[in-house]
């Protein structure tokens, strides 16, 4: 790898922009997509692999090209700065997610409580959740079992392309709430989106345990398993 | 972070080049089978002997950590193939019995 593509591919990396590094393997000439000027079929495939997150080999012209995606982190939006919160965000962060806390109330949503690699918003769950802008690598969990403040985020996540949303509560909770957002206008397509009781059921009690739970479930939704637990 | 020591084997060979090192960088590009690790695990090597990351489930790290050392004297990139076919990877026991394609090269 030239020093220039190395720096390329660093920058775009650190900017959080999606990038694929083409490989020719017959003598390891190198393009990047987007940014070099890739013939059509390679920029295609290139496409395709930042899509599906998942590196390929494509034959072009004779030779055949490994395709190696390198996407930003996958992002989880926990709402809500509580006790479980403060067991999920090291967690997620160990298993390579990017992390941002959304609680108004300022004194749960501190530094001190959560560390220093979690992001943190003040704001409002609608605005905070609007100006994060839920994609398709991002996972959204509510854990304040407030209306006031969950509420607001679960109709910007149900709305958004979020590969997951999970919602803390009892059954009898999730009813309620579910009430209140087809009151709200949400459909009932958007509404079983939401993983409630969330977590894999694992019997977890503790805040850690509960952590857990939910990370599984995360990872299973993401990679497709066959089981997981609505 | 632990983390990215972990999964970030980009990161880590483009730190280790910043330091000074000399650095090469293997990549899984194609596997078949029960091959432990998927296309892109990544592996880094320094000339110094620092290793980081994986290729397999430390089947033929050594193998690989060897072809590095000898990309990095000449600067050519190597394609290297392992299989249980392959009297290599009998050496180096592939116990898995998957096969996979390793591309080695230079960085920086």
């Amino acid at each position: 790898m030239t020093p220039d593509t190395l720096a390329r591919l660093e920058a775009a990396r650190a900017a959080k922009r999606p990038v694929a590094l083409l490989t020719r393997l017959t003598d390891g000439a190198q393009l990047l997509h987007p940014g070099d000027d890739v013939p059509a079929p390679l920029a295609e495939a290139a496409d395709a692999a930042l899509a599906a997150d998942a590196a390929r080999g494509v034959e072009h012209d004779g030779a055949t090209w490994f395709v190696h995606p390198h996407n930003p982190p996958l992002r989880l939006i926990v709402v809500g700065a509580v006790h479980i919160a403060q067991a999920l965000v090291p967690m997620a962060a160990a298993i390579g997610y990017a992390v941002t806390v959304v609680d108004p109330r300022r004194a749960f949503a501190t530094e001190e409580r959560l560390g220093d690699s979690v992001a943190i918003s003040t704001d409002w769950p609608d605005e905070a959740m609007a100006a994060l802008a839920p994609d398709a690598r991002t996972a959204v969990v509510t854990l304040t079992h407030d209306p006031k403040l969950d509420d607001p985020a679960l109709e910007v996540a149900l709305r958004s392309r979020a590969f997951y949303v999970g919602s803390l509560g009892s059954r009898r909770t999730h009813a309620k709430r579910l009430a209140r957002l087809a009151e709200a206008g949400l459909t009932e397509a958007e509404l079983a989106r939401i993983h409630a009781p969330v977590g894999l059921d694992i019997g977890a009690v503790t805040a850690a345990e509960i952590a857990v739970s939910i990370l599984a479930q995360i990872v299973a939704v993401r990679r497709g398993a066959g089981k997981v637990a609505s | 972070m632990q983390t990215e020591k972990v999964e970030d084997i980009l990161g880590v060979a483009a730190a280790w080049r910043a330091e000074g090192e000399t650095v090469a960088l293997a990549t899984v590009v194609e596997t078949w089978g029960s091959s432990p690790r998927p296309a892109g695990s990544r592996l880094a090597v320094t000339a110094s002997g620092r290793i980081a990351g994986s290729v397999s489930g430390g089947c033929i790290e050594g193998a690989v950590a060897d072809a590095a050392q000898a990309t990095m004297k000449t600067g050519a990139p190597q394609l290297l193939d392992f299989g249980i076919s392959d009297e290599r990877a009998w050496e180096v026991g592939l116990a898995c019995g998957g096969k996979l394609k390793v591309f080695v090269e230079k960085l920086g």
